[in-house]
């Protein structure tokens, strides 16, 4: 008998994408450039974030048949974002069969107090995060992979790492903690009792965690990894920049030999220019894409 | 005796390997240069995303000295993408055509309990069928007469032995079940004891490692 969409068929495929690189694509042609590059995955989107942050507007969905047009175009997983909340939006991505659904902050939220009920999909999902009491509130609702939010469409790689060092250090702190410690803790954290003992028993995340928002470079990527992060995704940071195949394969490299600076330094060479760049700092209220969600 | 098992590390399920390794009381070592390859009793090709493993491998000009080794005798195990990676068209080290994706996208995986035989060494499973997760599996569409199938879905070959060489489409690292890791433990120790790399290399390490199967 087969069990379908169980939660280990759902987090074993972000299992297969460790160690791997996810790149933001709106048309099969980038699709094919991410797929020659090495990309172990790539996201479907209407606009890059650096796009949504200079036009503005209502950022959604990608049009299906750009999504149709890239899982033709590539044989590598496609994933594609949904609004936060918007689970009309996630069950026509589910209707196209999108290998993986990211229900993401980049786009313009659709609910402003309930995420998309994830349990309720066969197509598994990812969640952006910034803590972990917010890792394991997406994880409670059945997302099967999680990503560090960072701040998408900046270049700036600060608030990934602040989310990466945030996210990881508060699973070593649960770690410490002795039985009766824990439904206090996971209280503070606003996370489900079971997935905090779980985080303290094994001293680890229940699923795959990624890292997102702000990576441009090949020692960007190699840092996130250093810091903890199994693998990354890339948005406007490949082709918001002067070579984006150079800078992909560039990345991927460095993303696999993250430990070793010879090998990333030999990536990062003649890449040309990164993306242009906003300073996450100077960004303020309405324009910090991190704090929609909660 | 304890075995070195190497797995291939340049992207995908490696961990999901070493973590059942490690259980077992395996050195287990990351692979993603030729010089890592120096001293094991055996390689694991991870499931993945064979495209960038491929790339991977030819950044890395890796195709040559693994196709050694495994002339030499020593003992692989590829599950999913390392079954494609172990195919005539990408490592060449198995006698098999694999078709990727072939039973479709993520929303068409799923587990199931799979049997496998008849081959005498997999006998040690018999207690009972293999938790199989399949995550967007290949199969064999062919294979050369010296390749055993093991087990079929839907009449498709899913598992698959060529002498020191084991394939399958699936992922039994991800199920608590860790029985194909003790008989290819089983193996790289057998391939340790008869000399292992320090004489590999040649027809002779190929005769050697047949020799010391039943």
């Amino acid at each position: 008998m087969r069990d379908e969409a169980t939660f280990r068929v759902k987090s074993g495929l972000a299992e297969m994408l460790k160690g791997g690189v996810i790149m933001d694509v709106v048309t099969p042609a980038q699709a094919t450039i991410a797929e020659e590059a090495g990309a172990a995955a790539v996201m479907a989107l209407e606009r890059v974030p650096a796009d949504i942050r200079r036009d503005g507007g209502v950022a959604r969905m990608s049009d299906p048949e750009m999504v149709a047009g890239i899982q033709q175009a590539v044989s590598i997983p496609v994933m594609a974002k949904a609004r936060i909340g918007h689970f009309l939006e996630a069950q026509v991505l589910q209707a196209l069969e999108v290998d993986y659904i990211d229900e993401s902050e980049v786009l313009t939220p659709a609910d402003e107090s309930n995420h998309i009920d994830k349990w309720a999909f066969k197509v598994p999902f990812v969640c952006g995060a910034t803590s972990l009491g917010e890792a394991l509130r997406r994880i409670g609702e059945g997302a099967a992979m999680i990503r560090s939010k960072g701040e998408a469409g900046t270049g700036d790689i600060v608030e990934a790492v602040r989310h990466m060092r945030r996210i990881t250090g508060e699973i070593r702190k649960l770690s410490v903690l002795g039985e009766a410690e824990l439904p206090a803790a996971a209280k503070e954290l606003g996370a489900p009792l079971e997935l905090a003992r779980e985080v303290a028993r094994s001293s680890r995340l229940p699923v795959v965690l990624f890292c997102a928002g702000g990576i441009a470079t090949p020692a960007d990527a190699a840092l996130m990894m250093a810091l903890g992060a199994e693998g990354v995704f890339v948005g406007s940071g490949i082709f918001k920049s002067d070579d984006p195949p150079a800078r992909a394969r560039a990345i991927v490299e460095a993303t696999t030999h993250w430990q070793d600076p010879e090998r990333v330094a030999q990536a990062s060479r003649g890449l040309g220019r990164a993306m242009t760049s906003l300073e996450s700092s100077k960004l303020e209220g309405e324009e910090l894409l991190a704090q929609r969600g909660w | 005796m304890v075995a070195t098992i190497g797995v291939l590390a340049l992207q995908g399920g490696y961990e999901a390997h070493a973590r059942v390794l490690h259980r077992l009381g395996a050195v287990v070592l990351e692979v993603r240069v030729p010089a890592h390859l120096q001293g094991l009793d055996g390689l694991i090709i991870p499931g993945g995303e064979s495209t960038t493993m491929t790339i991977g491998v030819e950044r890395e000009r890796l195709a040559q000295p693994v196709r050694a080794l495994a002339r030499a005798g020593l003992p692989m195990f590829g599950s999913c993408a390392g079954m494609i990676m172990l195919d005539r068209e990408h490592l060449g080290v198995m006698d098999i055509a694999v078709e990727r994706n072939a039973f479709g996208r993520q929303i068409n995986s799923f587990e199931a309990d799979l049997e496998l035989g008849p081959d005498r060494e997999l006998d040690g499973l018999a207690e009972g069928p293999v938790r199989a997760v399949f995550i967007r599996a290949p199969w064999i569409v062919e294979h050369g007469p010296e390749v055993e199938v093991l087990a079929r879905v839907d009449g498709h070959p899913v598992a698959a032995r060529q002498g020191h060489v084991l394939a399958v489409a699936f992922h039994s690292e991800l199920a608590d079940d860790d029985r194909l890791h003790r008989l290819f433990l089983g193996w790289a120790r057998a391939y340790a004891r008869a000399g292992g790399a320090s004489e590999a290399g040649g027809s002779g390490g190929l005769a050697r490692s047949r020799a010391s199967q039943p």
